[in-house]
């Protein structure tokens, strides 16, 4: 089979949605730096001049990408895979120190992190491995192959450390599902991702509630006897209110947590008279959930209370962006949100943001670069720019699922993963969704290593789609 | 098509949701809710910490020894620079240009952001400088407070405040870089209580610094609790007047209340002012004091081990009495000094032979001597070791060998030898009373603070128990100081026995012949006291005195320590004697103010 490049066959529509966004990216990160001493665009002394070299970098790249056999991408999956994990241990020895983290290497001048190449080298391997053709993911041993595969690169860069960038790995899980993970295994995931953070942001006890509330709800429509819920369900408030309110009077020391608790044990023995009655064996599984999902929450809780000490409770609390301490630190969200909500339904105008250009948001052309699309642009701006993501997306599910290779599928679904990973985490983290966790948005966040990451990424996948119909591996 | 290509519709789903979710997120924070809507273009805020007052210090007797005068911090805020006459503000600061440009660079570093420009600006030159603030965009000003002090008494008592180090930052969440912290004494054992708690105000300024008023309606303000204060429990009056006894002399008083363990004063000469360890000068001053041979930083009253002589007879006598080895009446005979098996210990001349009261009364080392044989070698026990390791319960009983676990942070334990000790050193079995017989005049490995030797007297005063010595009375706002200080702890010994160390102890003072501390009488009280002389190997021996007066219901238990005084007499019971004095009645008796005088003039502090 010959190799040959079909330019009619690349997919224009993902290149110019991927243009779009980079030319929109450039322009933010202009707006953070531009001041009255404009000189030139190319001025490298400026992060906008050094971003623009880095994208004309990576125009002659993508040349380059599509100049490559397209096979070879199957057959250098794992040699790139373990030049990666060398990169990363090399880095961890001798890395320059940027704000305590080793992530970095410096060379000739030029930064260069190992991390953002890592995701790709992932991407590759995980396609190459999962494309065999007796390979079934949800056995143990591919399981156990898989996390490892992930593992290994998360680990290094999590003592690095870089706990935002080691998340990402975890979006993999994307990748995981549409190749047959039971869908289970996912909902577990999510809902238990949830309880953890929400017991973090949370007051326990809300949690707790809500929990209950949920599981009453659903029992509600499980047994379809709202009588039997409606009395457990009064056993439990009745109990809760006139302990809370017996507290005050009463010299007992009691946490409403704990009436919460005991006021749930009162009601679960009237569920389990209804299950060993009627046979429900599915309002049993609700109620494991149930306790399984307070007992974690409370087991976070715990461990959050009692193993951390009070300094390191408050960077935990900074990093989820809910302590407001003294330092200036825990306002970053807050000053984000200023930054996001001064702009208003649409903007106050290209270059006239001014939240964004005093060093309120930290880290403003990278991490918080979309704080400047939300002064400047606006609600339109940013509805906009996700919009660009969405189809972007939309288009990669497509260009995915079209691919005859399986290797071209699932590294597609690999680069979806990690862009769609990126893109919600990294506007979530701006405007109080989800913990900061600093990891940029893709094609925007100023940055060389991580945007010839990307762009390869995305590039490599458009390589492979364009040869689709001769591509068999 | 594989049976899993249906989800790639959950996936379109997933993907549909979660850009809705930030979407709505959006809508609600750039449309609806205005609170980021801020008016003025250039908004942006300021948070400033509000400092409470540190809590303030009284003496027994409500008199104000330690408060707080205000200082002023130049600070920057480096986005709100604006070009401005930078000769003017440095003529009206007093400091060079350099000094302004490297401040001003400093701050562009954000790890320094929160630091102040200069610190401590005078109140006079602050009134100058707030009349042009307006001049200088960007310099504003916080206020401080510094610890003031209404006598340069107690400086080792009450400790000083210092700034958190960055270990300081790092264990305690609370302190940021530039907070105070007391570091010792009174301010650092009770640094929770006084320091308050800092609050913070949130300001919204405009791009020329000027405040617009409260960031989002105050929510994120907080206010200051105030310090609280305290009363501590130092007599001011006779904390100064023992000061300046003991200006001309190294070495320690502490003076206590038998009945409360309450603390009247507590004195470490060479001493020096606590307005030295204050504000802009402190780091310079403390160099300079930790440099000075004289060691004016050293608190010997709690931290010097001197053994503790022959004050230490009157433990011997109640130990020996509640083990029965002697009695009342017990008498031995003294030959100039204690010979056994030649082991010799030289005593001076008295009468021979002396009884129990006597031989306190005498200071006999040969009956001491013999007293100490009988605890060691007693029959009872089945070997010295054994013998001496029920003595060393008896001596740790009064607090010897360990700390007193008072309100101080640097309190040291003194030593009292484990058998053991003897046992690595002499081998196990192969040592009795005679190998250590000098134990029995307070001599070897045994030493002690002037702390726990004013505990025992307070602990003969109360004939048998006494109150962890501490230094805080009442605390504002709180019912009781902590508990371990109002526990009365008891020894083992019974009260009789004591009685009798007690008469010892009084003819001392107020016997005929022989009496060592006649020097001590004051008129219309009865003084019980004991001297001693701790041997110094350095050079002239530590003259040594623990007294109590007046010897029914005690009001003071004291003990002082004088370096190279040498004879218990010379130096420490005449000082005693006189704190005393000036305790109890207030101002020292015409026919005794020579001896005032004689001790103000007399100078121990060139001789080594």
């Amino acid at each position: 089979m010959k190799d040959r490049l079909y330019i009619g066959e690349i997919d224009w529509i993902a290149v110019i949605l991927y243009l779009t966004l980079v030319i929109f990216g450039w322009l933010n990160i202009f707006a953070v730096s531009y001041n009255n001493q404009f000189r030139s665009i190319f001025d490298l002394s400026t992060n906008y001049g050094d971003q623009l070299i880095w994208i004309l970098t990576s125009f002659v790249l993508i040349i380059l990408l599509f100049a490559v056999d397209h096979r070879s991408y199957y057959y250098f999956a794992y040699p790139v895979y373990g030049i990666a994990v060398i990169l990363l241990l090399a880095v961890l020895l001798f890395g320059t120190e940027v704000n305590n983290a080793r992530s970095w290497f410096r060379i000739f001048g030029v930064n260069f992190q190992p991390s953002e190449f890592a995701k790709l080298a992932t991407a590759l391997a995980l396609a190459r491995f999962l494309s065999g053709w007796d390979v079934k993911i949800w056995t143990w041993k591919s399981m156990l192959t898989v996390s490892l595969m992930i593992g290994l690169p998360a680990m290094l860069i999590a003592v690095q450390p870089d706990w935002g960038t080691a998340l990402v790995f975890s979006g993999f899980v994307l990748l995981f599902y549409r190749e047959g993970m039971p869908g289970w295994v996912m909902a577990m995931m999510t809902f238990f991702v949830g309880i953890f953070l929400i017991t973090l942001l949370l007051v326990p006890a809300d949690l707790v509630i809500m929990l209950v509330s949920i599981a009453f709800i659903v029992l509600a429509l499980l047994s379809r006897k709202t009588k039997h819920v409606m009395v457990s369900a009064a056993i439990c408030i009745v109990f809760y209110f006139t302990t809370m309110l017996l507290t005050d009077v009463l010299p007992i020391e009691v946490t409403q947590y704990e009436v919460i608790l005991i006021a749930l044990a009162l009601s679960t023995i009237v569920y389990l008279i209804l299950i060993y009655k009627y046979k429900l064996k599915r309002l049993l599984l609700v109620l494991a959930l149930l306790s399984g999902s307070i007992a974690f929450s409370y087991t976070v809780d715990y461990m959050f209370h009692n193993f951390l000490k009070p300094h390191q409770q408050m960077r935990v609390n900074i990093l989820l962006g809910k302590e407001t301490d003294v330092q200036n630190v825990g306002y970053n969200l807050n000053q984000s949100k200023i930054a996001i909500g001064s702009g208003g339904f649409i903007g106050k105008g290209f270059l006239k943001g001014t939240q964004t250009k005093l060093s309120f948001v930290p880290e403003q052309s990278t991490d918080f670069i979309f704080c400047t699309i939300g002064e400047e642009w606006g609600f339109v701006g940013t509805t906009l720019v996700i919009v660009v993501f969405v189809a972007l997306l939309i288009r990669l599910l497509f260009l995915c699922e079209r691919q005859k290779s399986k290797f071209a599928r699932i590294y597609g679904y690999g680069l979806l993963s990690v862009i769609f990973f990126h893109f919600s985490v990294n506007i979530a983290m701006t405007i109080g969704l989800f913990p900061v966790i600093g990891i940029p948005l893709p094609f925007f966040s100023y940055g060389g290593s991580s945007f010839l990451a990307f762009t390869l990424l995305l590039f490599i996948f458009i390589r492979l789609d364009s040869v689709r119909k001769v591509y068999v591996i | 098509m594989d049976r899993f290509a249906n989800r790639k519709n959950i996936v379109l789903l997933m993907i549909l949701a979660v850009s809705a979710g930030l979407v709505m997120r959006l809508f609600y924070l750039q449309v609806i809710d205005t609170s980021y809507k801020l008016s003025a273009e250039n908004n942006s805020k300021r948070i400033e910490i509000v400092y409470p007052a540190r809590g303030l210090i009284y003496d027994r007797n409500h008199e104000l020894l330690v408060y707080n005068q205000p200082v002023y911090d130049l600070m920057i805020a480096p986005f709100e620079l604006q070009e401005f006459d930078s000769t003017e503000l440095c003529e009206i600061l007093k400091i060079d240009m350099m000094r302004l440009r490297s401040g001003i660079r400093r701050v562009k570093n954000p790890q320094y952001r929160r630091e102040p420009f200069l610190k401590q600006i005078s109140a006079e030159t602050y009134a100058v400088l707030q009349e042009k603030m307006h001049k200088f965009p960007g310099f504003y000003v916080r206020s401080r407070t510094l610890r003031k002090y209404s006598r340069e008494i107690a400086a080792h008592l009450m400790g000083y405040v210092g700034e958190v180090d960055e270990k300081m930052i790092e264990s305690d969440g609370y302190y940021v870089m530039g907070d105070y912290i007391g570091v010792s004494g009174i301010e650092g054992y009770y640094e929770e209580l006084l320091r308050g708690e800092k609050g913070q105000e949130v300001l919204l300024v405009d791009v020329h610094g000027r405040v617009q008023g409260p960031f989002q309606g105050g929510r994120f303000d907080r206010n200051a609790v105030v310090g609280r204060d305290l009363v501590c429990t130092i007599d001011a009056e006779l904390q100064e007047y023992g000061e300046k006894l003991m200006k001309t002399y190294k070495g320690s008083i502490v003076a206590i209340e038998p009945s409360t363990g309450e603390i009247l004063s507590l004195i470490s000469t060479p001493t020096y002012e606590p307005s030295l360890l204050v504000g802009r000068p402190r780091t310079e001053n403390y160099i300079r004091l930790e440099k000075d041979t004289l060691e004016p930083l050293f608190n010997r009253a709690l931290m010097a081990n001197y053994p503790p002589g022959s004050t230490f007879k009157p433990v011997h006598a109640l130990i020996g009495l509640q083990e029965g080895v002697i009695s009342r009446n017990s008498s031995f005979s003294c030959v100039q000094g204690f010979y056994a098996r030649g082991v010799s210990v030289g005593c001076h001349f008295h009468e021979s032979p002396l009884n129990l009261v006597e031989g306190i009364q005498n200071s006999c080392n040969a009956y001491f001597c013999n007293v100490f044989r009988n605890i060691i070698d007693n029959p009872d026990y089945s070997n010295p070791a054994e013998a001496y390791n029920i003595w060393r319960d008896y001596v740790m009983s009064f607090g010897f060998g360990s700390t007193l676990k008072s309100d101080f942070i640097n309190e040291l334990t003194g030593f009292i030898a484990p058998s053991t000790y003897y046992d690595h050193y002499y081998g196990e079995n192969r040592w009795n009373a005679l190998t250590v017989i000098s134990l029995a005049i307070g001599q070897g490995e045994i030493l002690t603070t002037p702390l726990q030797m004013a505990n025992l007297a307070a602990t003969i005063a109360n004939k048998g128990y006494y109150y962890i010595p501490h230094t805080i009375k009442s605390i504002a706002g709180l019912d009781t100081i902590e508990n371990r200080f109002t526990e009365r702890i008891t020894v083992p010994v019974d009260t009789a026995n004591f009685s009798i160390v007690t008469e010892g102890m009084d003819l001392a003072v107020n016997g005929g012949a022989g009496s060592t501390a006649r020097i001590a009488q004051i008129p219309d009280v009865i003084v019980c006291g004991k001297t001693g002389t701790a041997q110094n190997p350095h050079g002239k021996d530590h003259s040594v005195f623990i007294a109590f007066a007046p010897k029914n219901e005690p009001d003071i238990a004291i003990a002082v320590y004088v370096e190279h005084g040498e004879w218990g007499a010379s130096y420490a019971a005449p000082i005693a004697s006189l704190m005393i004095e000036k305790y109890l009645n207030g101002s020292i008796d015409p026919g005794r103010k020579w001896l005032e005088a004689t001790m103000l003039s007399r100078n121990l502090l060139s001789e080594q």
